[in-house]
């Protein structure tokens, strides 16, 4: 019998469907996220209990899964135990490999013994089922190669900027063209195996190719997109298969990756296709203009001591994180200054900008992580009118989000990007090591207004000397 | 009608019976070959929109503070491809089947595993401010 159609199992796996709906609703609010996290678990059990459970499973197979399911578990937990939260990135994008990587090896199997999945004989595959199978196939693969790239980059294993070559769109473009006349070819074959693996190197090749003219900073925007793919893959699977369970978490997390993504491109104020064509930040110097003169005009450099002495006389400090401090490491140091800031009764709460860090969401994680209670950081929309309020604004690691060039300068590469409006506060101190523009190749004319002063250095050194002084 | 007629006609009508009861069988047979799915395509397509649809929404309301564990956590439930890789692994259907399968399903624990209790161990960093 086919095992699509055991009512009991087709049930269990609907009920972990609605399981995963709940974990994801759960994220709704950081109260309720860790119930809902606990539901998706169950979720999965369910699923993979009630698939065990199968009357036509082999014991010997049984056994091959319980080793696979030892072996992989005990890596992950290993891996979710002692990975750095800085390494947050890398992370999901390996993560994300391995989903593109097991939707190719379950793609294959299926081809193999379609019987298994009651969906035609080796050779003799329906046809549905082959169009289903390489639409799995090929996204799962270019999903997989996609995040091994988008891994390096964030691992600094091979360097962030975009890689760049003549024809690359148009190489692009024809390969995408051959991929969908072999799926083609593929599907009037009845399910070669030859031409399966063809389509499979094609779409590594193709993953690869997407992901290299993507520059690091673009990261969070690659990773979303990831996301999205490997949902479509896990779709894509489902539906060769027949399993309700995958069909829909597939279309949950592609929809996810998708929303995302949209967020994050809007962050930016770029399209999805600029994004994806890549080469952001390398001749984007040129185009800044003006500010180019950098050299002529004069800065307010402070020190350590001048910017404690300006925030324990202030009422209201807001902090602005960027991907600056995630690789100082100086979100501890960051919330001892805050710390000892509110018992000197200084206001202090924290603004964050949507493409801060190298992920959706890394510094809110990056500030859990160093204790600091949620409920004092607060998204770009929320917490742009209370700039004008604040005494100082302390940015760390962020450039770009804080530029007045994205609302003046038509010119400037960034224009028309949602910043964080720090010009607005009284006073704003810049932690930074050098006058070494953002990552948009701009100059940010904020270092010469009269409000700003620059405080150089490392930025969990000079966060750490704030604490000290600040505690004499 | 005597009984011996009833009998002779009662086991012609048996006979039919069995005959009709082995074509509708063979018939049943073809039929089930030729059905593709245990649910028509276009049942699970339907599903699938409406899935589309539920992740749209559910997703928007996710809080943009938690993106990076709602990332972590849709690495860990479309891992859920498990099941297709279980059944490689588990029913009868050849070495390279059972090959694929066991990687796939290798693969797909270290998601599970990993993306649940990385995605655990972020939520228990976010707390509210102690009064």
């Amino acid at each position: 019998m086919n095992y699509a159609t055991d009512p009991g199992i087709t049930l269990a796996y609907l009920v972990a469907a609605v399981l995963f709906i709940l974990a994801l609703r759960g994220l709704s609010h950081p109260e309720t996220a860790r119930r809902g996290n606990l539901l998706g678990m169950a979720g999965m059990a369910i699923a993979a209990l009630a698939t065990l459970a199968h009357p036509a499973m082999l014991l010997s197979g049984v056994g091959l899964i319980v080793l696979g399911v030892v072996i992989g578990g005990a890596i992950g937990a290993v891996v979710a135990r002692r990975v750095n939260m800085t390494a947050l990135p890398q992370l999901v994008a390996a993560f994300h490999s391995l989903v593109g990587l097991a939707a190719v090896f379950v793609a294959a199997s299926a081809l193999n013994a379609p019987q298994s999945f009651g969906i035609g004989t080796p050779g003799h595959l329906h046809l549905e089922s082959l169009i289903e199978m390489s639409l799995g196939l090929s996204i799962g693969a270019v999903t997989f190669t996609g995040a091994v790239i988008a891994f390096a980059k964030l691992q600094a294993l091979m360097s962030g900027a975009p890689i760049n070559f003549p024809g690359q769109h148009k190489l692009n473009l024809g390969l995408g063209i051959l991929l969908v006349v072999l799926i083609i070819a593929f599907v009037a074959s009845g399910g070669s195996q030859m031409l399966f693996w063809i389509i499979a190197a094609l779409a590594l090749a193709l993953g690869v190719l997407l992901i290299i003219p993507i520059g690091g900073a673009d990261m969070p925007v690659v990773i979303s997109m990831l996301n999205s793919y490997s949902g479509w893959a896990a779709a894509g699977i489902g539906f060769t298969i027949s399993n309700i369970a995958l069909i829909v978490t597939g279309a949950l997390v592609g929809s996810s990756g998708a929303i995302l993504s949209y967020i994050m491109c809007k962050g930016m104020n770029r399209s999805i296709i600029n994004v994806l064509l890549g080469g952001f930040g390398t001749d984007a110097a040129a185009a800044a203009g003006p500010a180019g003169a950098a050299g002529d005009k004069a800065v307010k450099i402070g020190s350590a001591e001048d910017a404690s002495f300006i925030m324990s006389n202030a009422s209201k400090v807001i902090i602005v994180p960027g991907y600056g401090m995630a690789v100082a490491q100086a979100q501890h140091a960051v919330r001892e200054m805050s710390d000892l800031l509110k018992g000197a009764g200084v206001e202090v709460k924290y603004a964050i900008h949507p493409v801060a860090g190298r992920m959706p969401g890394h510094m809110n994680v990056l500030l859990a992580e160093a204790q600091v209670p949620y409920d004092e950081v607060f998204e770009l929309e929320e917490i742009n009118n209370e700039f004008s309020t604040a005494d100082v604004v302390y940015v760390i690691g962020a450039n770009d989000v804080t530029n007045p060039a994205a609302k003046t300068n038509a010119a400037s590469p960034i224009y028309g990007m949602p910043i964080l409006e720090v010009d607005k506060a009284k006073t704003v101190l810049f932690v930074k090591r050098s006058m070494a523009s953002g990552y948009a190749g701009v100059d940010n004319e904020l270092f010469f207004r009269d409000n700003t002063m620059m405080l150089f250095g490392d930025a969990k050194k000079m966060t750490e000397e704030i604490v000290q002084s600040l505690g004499k | 009608m005597t009984p011996a007629q009833l009998a002779d006609q009662a086991a012609a009508l048996a006979h039919k019976a069995t005959i009709l009861a082995q074509n509708a069988a063979g018939f049943a047979a073809q039929a089930a070959a030729h059905a593709p799915h245990g649910a028509p395509l276009i049942d699970l397509f339907a599903i699938f929109v409406m899935a589309v649809f539920v992740g749209y929404y559910v997703i928007w309301s996710v809080t943009p503070a938690l993106h990076s564990p709602l990332l972590a956590v849709t690495n860990a439930i479309s891992s859920v491809i498990i099941v297709g890789a279980m059944l490689a692994t588990g029913l009868k259907g050849g070495y390279a089947a059972h090959a694929f399968g066991f990687i796939a399903v290798l693969l797909a624990s270290v998601n599970i595993v990993g993306g649940f209790l990385v995605t655990q161990r972020m939520l228990a960093m976010f707390k509210k401010k102690a009064k």
